[in-house]
């Protein structure tokens, strides 16, 4: 009998639980058929197989102190995507995985932890917040700036409404358009950074949604005085094997799936918003 | 320097401003305050005070019939309402309601106007404050036309 090995091979998983999040969007909670889940990092992702439709990277959205299964939120976009969030309880799927660079949990310690995500962008991020909750002694303000397309778009909105109650961070929403129901603020995402005001020298962002949302928001941070230094980005292009082998996601001199997906800014400044890159 | 001159500089829009530039806008500014779900204004009316929030939330909306209104931005504390009392006909192209009970200074449009007009060097100080904020607005609106969180931004 021949045993599978290697990079390209998946593991099988089976859905244990589906949250539907949106009209399109999903999460799922996945157990490996066999073994434990590997261990990852707030900002990892990997690649999820759709048995007879094809592969997609997916960022981890769930806790990473739980052991027992990887969360993954996934919005119905493409075959393979659309195959996947629209798995039920008991489907199995592949899975092989993590990859790529993490959130700087570690070198936030000590200072303020500003995250600004856009759209699905508050999945890839939502790990991150679950570390800064589980240590919140080892880190100071902590504030989450989430935008959204609409109201009904809004990703995790129980978890953010329970995050929003906390007395010891910050939770501002914002949506493009809204009607008389909504409550919070109508823009965009990146004016919240002037409301809350950042403490320049001793704060860390943490910033992912669309390219253009991510453009805009690191343009606001470095009018209020943030460091590219101290802004990470997280990236995101097409990805085949995920190893840095095929070159698919190659972004500038990195493959994002291997140097990324989380960036420092200072690290990207020359390629970052870069027509053709 | 009479009270609500010196509540003005406090204003971030006013930060640094020149104290006789002050002084000549606290001559055409008055407090007020818009209990929740008043309009500062409608769309089409004379466009005749702009206002610099203090406290409270102001939504603008557009209306279209048939259908609810729709805020497509939030203004807070320390933000400007109003832009088109700056260009003729000096009416207004938006609803703006409170949608929260909402302090602010109102400034009489006539009045700041006619004084940029008689001294051009306050009148140069004021665009210089003013027409950030419009740049920031003309922004912000390109970004939520762009819809990037759309289905199709994503594909």
């Amino acid at each position: 009998m021949i045993e599978p090995v290697g990079a390209f091979v998946p593991r099988l998983y089976r859905v244990d639980a589906a949250h539907r999040e949106t009209h399109d969007t999903a999460t799922l909670e996945l157990v490996p058929q066999e073994g434990d889940a590997p261990a990852y990092r707030p900002g990892q992702f990997n690649m999820l197989y759709a048995f007879g439709v094809g592969e997609v990277a997916i960022s981890v959205s769930g806790d990473a102190s739980d052991p027992s299964r990887l969360v993954h939120t996934v919005r119905d976009l493409g075959a393979a995507s659309a195959a996947i969030a629209h798995l039920r309880r008991h489907a199995v799927v592949g899975l092989r995985g993590p990859y790529g660079s993490a959130w700087p949990m570690d070198a936030a310690e000590g200072g303020d932890v500003l995250i600004v995500a856009g759209g699905l962008g508050l999945a890839p991020l939502r790990p991150a917040i679950y570390h800064l909750l589980r240590h919140r002694g080892r880190y100071g303000r902590i504030a989450i700036l989430y935008g959204a397309r609409t109201p009904s778009e809004v990703l995790f909105g129980r978890e953010l409404a329970r995050w929003r109650k906390r007395g010891d961070l910050d939770v501002l929403l914002t949506v493009d358009r809204a009607e008389r129901d909504w409550h919070d603020d109508v823009g965009a995402v990146p004016l919240l950074i002037g409301r809350i005001g950042i403490a320049r020298h001793a704060t860390t962002a943490l910033v992912c949604g669309p390219e253009v949302m991510m453009r805009f928001t690191v343009a606001a941070l470095r009018e209020a005085g943030l460091g590219d230094d101290k802004t990470y980005v997280s990236m995101e292009r097409n990805m085949k094997c995920a190893v840095g082998l095929c070159g698919r996601c190659q972004y500038g001199p990195s493959f994002v799936c291997k140097d990324g997906p989380v960036m420092r800014v200072d690290r990207i400044a020359n390629i970052f918003g870069v027509r053709g890159i | 320097m009479d009270t609500i001159e010196r509540v003005l500089l406090e204003q971030p829009f006013l930060e640094g401003i020149d104290p006789a530039a002050a002084h000549l806008l606290a001559a055409c500014t008055r407090n007020v305050r818009f209990e929740r779900g008043l309009y500062l204004f409608h769309e089409g009316e004379p466009a005749d005070e702009l206002y610099l929030l203090r406290a409270g939330m102001v939504a603008i909306e557009i209306a279209a019939p048939g259908r609810a209104p729709v805020a497509i931005a939030t203004l807070r504390q320390g933000d400007v309402v109003g832009a088109s009392w700056l260009v003729p006909p000096y009416r207004w192209t938006f609803d703006a309601r409170a949608v929260e009970t909402t302090s602010a200074f109102g400034v009489d449009a006539a009045c700041l106007r006619s004084k940029c007009d008689a001294d051009g060097r306050f009148g140069y100080a004021m665009m210089k404050r003013f027409v950030p904020v419009l740049v920031q607005r003309m922004q912000a609106a390109r970004f939520q036309i762009l819809d990037v969180y759309s289905k199709r931004s994503a594909l």
